[in-house]
This record gives structure tokens, sequence and C-alpha cells, in this order.
């Protein structure tokens, strides 16, 4: 079938933007896996209770940049309380404890957020200086608010690396995935960095929820689907990688454009297609480190 | 914000609470307390209170509830107290025939409403179906009259997808656009409307630009648009529903797509239109079986409407009109018939005509179907609303008529035989 070359691009570029949506919304469950392996089952709940955070802060400050400050830190936040109350009790233990404990959280993470808010969904609208559109060359034009979206994204991954490859702090991190005995061995109370992970990944999440609300909207069950995608993302990417997440996120950002095109009604599969392809040849995913969940 | 709300869902419990007590302990609220000397009438009503519908299933509770306790206030039936027993079948299939079930054989009810969603309908008019006790079903859908489903037992005051397509497709015709493109949910929804809409269009003359069929579910609707803008259509027509119409109206809008084409959905409703807010909505239309601003125009709304906001602080939708009426409808030909005999109160729902909530309807003999009128509905900006419930202006009313529906021979059922000659 003869497809413009415009329309190819665009086709191209809207899967290059869906591919950072992806990589926004995977990267702290990924970073939670690969620094605690624990499998945050709560990750959708978080982004879900980002959102509705952010709803709060519109309403009390009708302004949505500062609700993009508070609501990562007081997500954060809320992360280490439940790492410090419930998640720090099965730490050590068969993954599936925490899997378990973080389904259940989630649970009533929404149950929740159905009783104070009810159960449909409020509107959310883009910050006004983002709701216009911009035109690339002549040959398509992309929400301002989504070019937005994909800068905070790499933004927040740069920033991510840096701190993980660059500080003392990160330095710690990285030693304690290894070998946290060791880690304490040094005298290092490594309790503190797993507090800590454990609040910015969900502070992420909380961060996926705010940008995600004016897109998606902000609905009870939002969080649902959406952890679906982000564990595609982290499997593929290898979990625990942060390489991986932000290399799988791109590529299945183009495999769900470039199938909408050509096998519209294929979309959602295609990327557990993908999925499977790539766990056939590469068991632990494209960047995985084998044996984590062992 | 969510204070209205989450009071509204207290008040609704308690009022739920208060009802069942009402009926359990007395005939305190009641005018007339002889009614207690005799068993109440008991309709079971099921609605999937938990899952995606919640919402319009709480309304569809609310609206059953307000019609119960109208015909209480008045002494009830034939000197018996009513008394309703929502039940919430999580719009799971299996667990509406449970529910069913268990209404029927140990709450011994008379007569079952409600349901919401294609599946659970039909689970549940299994069980009616097999248990001989009169189902009125208040959600559209295009199988509960044909053949295979339909029983004398069977009566749906819903209309279905099918007659709201061919409505809304030839207004969409006539006074939208020619050249159709298509984006559909890949199930029962998106399928039906599909079919609908394209059978209109071949009758009219249209020209389809394109169809996508996406998975329900979908969140993110971009990597569609490239497709949509180079087929340059003249309408984009959404036929999708719930979050699927949310995400879709809401990105077609971010996306500029509005510029370019006019946007018509089968059915709008004002759950997602609030939830979406006002700008996403501007210019698209859609159908809809109610909207409360016809109580501007038509009395018995009027009634239904003051009642419905005094009883539960909020107008009613679509969903509450449909469970007001369908139990208003079983009470009333009770009444009618002046006996609990099943065959009696059919032979009195059949053919006859009644004006509810929304003017002039009537449940057909043959396959037991209400018919009624179906609106044209256009979204308000955020200037003309006067109230947060002020969501949509009526931009047409498109009167009942029986060609709308499928043939006899499609529904696979015989013209003017009523489907009581088979009991």
């Amino acid at each position: 079938m003869g497809i413009p070359f415009n329309i190819l691009i665009f086709q191209i570029f809207t899967g290059l933007a869906l591919g950072t949506i992806f990589i926004l919304l995977a990267i702290g469950l990924s970073l939670i896996f690969g620094l605690l392996t624990v499998v945050n089952f709560a990750h959708g709940a978080f982004y879900m209770w980002g959102a509705y955070a952010a709803l709060l802060c519109m309403s009390c400050f009708g302004n949505f940049w500062i609700g993009l400050i508070i609501v990562p830190a007081a997500l954060g936040s809320a992360g280490m309380a439940v790492e410090y109350l419930l998640i720090r009790r099965v730490y050590g233990l068969n993954p599936d404890y925490p899997l378990l404990l973080t389904f259940g959280l989630s649970l009533i993470m929404i149950e929740v957020v159905r009783m104070v808010f009810g159960t449909a969904g409020y509107p959310f609208d883009a910050p006004a200086l983002l709701r216009g559109s911009i035109n690339f060359f002549n040959l398509f034009s992309f929400p301002s608010y989504r070019i937005f979206v994909m800068a905070v994204t790499a933004a927040v991954i740069i920033c991510l690396w840096l701190f993980l490859e660059k500080t003392n702090v990160g330095l710690i991190i990285r030693g304690g995935t290894r070998d946290s005995e060791m880690v304490r061995a040094l005298g290092i109370d490594i309790s503190k960095i797993w507090l800590l992970v454990f609040g910015i990944g969900t502070s992420l999440a909380g961060l996926a929820g705010i940008l995600s609300a004016p897109m998606r909207g902000v609905y009870p069950e939002m969080g649902i689907a959406m952890l679906v995608e982000c564990f595609v993302v982290t499997v593929v990417g290898g979990m625990g990688s942060l390489k991986g997440a932000v290399i799988s996120g791109l590529l299945l950002g183009q495999v769900v454009s470039l199938s909408a095109l050509f096998a519209p009604a294929m979309s959602n599969i295609v990327i557990f297609i993908a999925m499977a392809f790539v766990l056939l040849i590469r068991p632990s995913g494209l960047f995985g480190v084998s044996g984590l969940l062992e | 914000m969510g204070d209205d709300r989450g009071s509204n869902r207290r008040d609704f419990l308690r009022s739920i609470g208060a009802l069942g007590s009402a009926a359990a302990f007395g005939g305190i609220f009641t005018k007339a307390s002889f009614a207690q000397a005799k068993a109440p009438i008991k309709i079971g009503f099921v609605v999937p209170l938990t899952g995606p519908y919640g919402t319009e299933a709480a309304d569809q509770a609310a609206g059953a509830t307000l019609a119960v306790e109208e015909f209480n206030a008045k002494g009830g039936v034939l000197g018996r107290n009513i008394e309703l027993l929502v039940r919430d079948d999580k719009l799971k299939p299996d667990e509406s025939a449970r529910r069913t079930q268990e209404l029927l054989e140990k709450e011994k009810v008379h007569m079952v409403a409600g349901s919401i969603g294609a599946n659970t309908q039909l689970a549940i008019n299994e069980q009616c179906k097999r248990a001989k006790t009169i189902f009125m079903s208040t959600s559209a859908s295009n199988e509960i009259t044909m053949a295979k489903d339909v029983s004398p037992y069977t009566f749906s005051e819903a209309t279905n997808l099918w007659i709201i397509t061919q409505a809304v497709g030839e207004w969409t015709y006539k006074h939208v656009g020619k050249k159709w493109f298509i984006l559909a949910a890949d199930y029962g929804f998106g399928w039906q409307t599909t079919e609908g809409f394209r059978a209109i269009g071949k009758k009219l003359g249209y020209t389809e630009a394109g169809l996508i069929n996406h998975p329900t579910g979908t969140t993110d609707y971009t990597a569609y648009f490239p497709k949509i803008l180079a087929a340059q259509p003249e309408v984009l027509l959404l036929c999708n529903f719930g979050k699927d119409q949310l995400n879709s109206v809401k990105q077609v809008h971010e996306f500029g797509l509005k510029k370019k084409m006019k946007v018509v959905c089968p059915l709008l409703v004002i759950t997602a239109r609030r939830e979406a807010g006002d700008e996403p909505f501007e210019d698209i239309h859609g159908g809809a079986t109610f909207y409360w601003e016809m109580a501007n125009t038509i009395p018995t709304a009027k009634t239904f409407v003051n009642g419905y906001r005094k009883r539960w602080g909020r107008p009613p939708t679509d969903m509450s009109g449909y469970a007001y009426s369908g139990v208003k409808g079983l009470l009333s030909a009770v009444q009618r018939a002046g006996d609990m005999d099943t065959k009696k109160v059919i032979l009195k729902l059949e053919n006859y005509v009644y004006d509810y909530y929304k003017g002039k309807e009537w449940m057909r003999a043959w396959d037991h179907r209400a018919m009624q009128d179906i609106l044209v509905l256009g979204s308000k900006t955020a200037k003309e609303r006067t109230e947060e419930w002020d969501v949509f202006n009526i931009v047409e009313v498109l009167k009942a008529n029986d060609k709308q529906e499928r043939s006899a021979e499609a529904l696979g059922l015989k013209e003017g035989v009523p489907l009581s000659k088979m009991l």
C-alpha cells in the first residue's frame, strides 16, 4: 500500500512520543525492581494517586506547575511510608511475598479513591501554556503538551543516570544491589538507601500520573491498564535495567505505532508478541541481569 | 470537589439501606399502612454496581428506587408494598446468573429488571426464562429481542444500538457530512455500531473513507491519527464507549483532528462528558435516549427530573430513565392487570402506549421492544453551561419510528404476532 512520506514520518514520530510515555510510566517500576528486587504491583495505584494528587493541587492552587513539584514529592513520601511500614518486612523472602503485598496494597489504594472521590473520573486539562501544537516542517503538527512530556522524560532519564552513575549515593545504591552484605560491612545503613530508592520509584510513578492526566484522564482504574504496559516495557528491557527500559520503551512505541498503520486491530497484541519473541531469545530481557528472581 | 460525589454515594447507600428497613419494619413512611397486611411485591434488580459501569449502575439503582418509592407513597400496588432488591453482578455473566437465581429461588421475587452489558443481560434473561418470570432489560442490546433469546417473559425498556445508529447516522448524513471514517472498539459495541452506521450509510449513499478497529481499553489513540488524517474524511465516527470514548475524544481534541473533520459518537453520556471536561467534547455530536433538559418541553420529564433531583441531588441520566421507566412499567402493568398472574401482566405490557418520563413510548407485542425517541446532543462550552450537570444541548429529537428497527425477518420473529401467543 502506498503511504505518503509525511504520514510515515508522522507515524514514526507518534511512535517516538508513545515510546517516551512508555518509558516515563515504566521507569519507576524498573528502578525499584532493579535495586530492591521487589516487583511493585502497586506501581499503577501510585500512578493513579499521582493523578488524583494533581487534581487536588489544581483545586487548591489552580496551577499545574506547582502540582508538578508537589505531586512527585508527595508520592515519594507516601512510597517511603509504605516501604518503612510494609515492604521492609518482606525483604529477603521469596519474591512472591512483596508481589502479593503490593498487589493487595494496590486494591486498597484503588478502593480508597473510589470511596473518597467516587467511581466517576474527573477532567484534567493541560496547562494553558501547552494547549497549542507545534508544526514540523509543514509535514505534520504535534501537540505541544506531548513534546513537553517527551522533554520531561528525557530530563528524568538523564538525572537518574547522573544520580546513579556519578554520585556517592548512586555508588552505594549500585553497590547495595550487587552485595548488600558487603555494603553493610563497610558501615553503611543500607536500609536508608532502600527507603530512598522506593521513594524515588513511587515519586516517578506520581510524576507519570500528573503528566498522563491531561492525555488519559483521571479515574480510579487508570493504573490497571498502565501497569500492564509497564511490565511489558520492563520485561522486554530486562527487569532492573534502566538502559533496557529506555530502549525497550522506544522500541515498543515504534512497534505499536507502525502496527496501528498496517494492522490496527493488532496494536495491543503486538507488544505481547514482541515480548514473547524477546523472551524466547533472551530470557532475562534485552539488558537484564540473569538470576535476579531466583 | 470530591466531597459532593462522596456524599452522594453515601446518601445513596444510606437511602438504599433505609428503603430496605422501611420495607422490613413497616409502613411508617407509606400513607397506607394497611399495605403491610399483605406480603410485599418483590422486584429483583441486577446491575454491575462494581466495575467499569459502576456509576451508570448506581444511576439505574437510583432510578428504580425512585419508581418504587413513588408507588409505595401512593399505597403500593394491589394494596401491597413494593420491595426492590438490588444486586451487584460485577459485570460478569456468571455472577449475573447466580444473583438472578438467588433472587428467584431464595427471595422469590415476582419480577426482575435491570442490567447493563450485553452478556450479563442475556445471562439474567436465561434465568428468568427458565423460572417463567418477567425480565425487564434496561440495557441497550441488539440480541435481546432476537428469536434466539427473546421469550414471552423478556422485555426491553432500552432501545438498541441498531436503532440509535440508524437515527444518528441519518442525521449525520443530512447535517454533518457524507464521507465517513469509522474508528470502532473491537468488541460488541464497536461492531454493532459499525454495522448500523454502514447499513444506514449504504442506504443513503455515503462514502467510507476507512475503518479502524481498536482493541478495547486502548489508552493511547494517537498511533491511529496519521491514517485518519490521511484519509481526509468529513466525519469521524467514534464507535466506542466509556473510558475508550473518554480517551479517544481527549486525544482527538489534543491532536486538532476536529479542525479537519467533524466528530460524531453513537452515544454521548453525561459521565464521560464530565470526566473529559469542556473543551474535548466541544463541537462533537452524538446520540442519547434522554437528557434532563427534556424537562423544559415534556411534562412527564419535568416531573421525573424534579422528583429525581429532590431525591438524589442530581439530575437523572439515560440510565436512570431506563430503570425508572422499566420498573414503573412493570408495576403499572400489575396494577392494570389487577393480579400478579404472570400471563395477565404480560398481556398488559404488550402493545401498551405510555409516557413515563420522556414522551410517548410503546412496547411492541411481537418483539417486546420499547420504541422511543432518540436525541441528537451537542456539547455546551464552558461559557454556555449554567451548572455542573448542564453539559449538553438537545440539537434534535428524532421521533420514534417502527421502521428504524430491523425487520421481523432479521430478528427471526413474526411481525404482528404477540410473543404472548407462545404461552
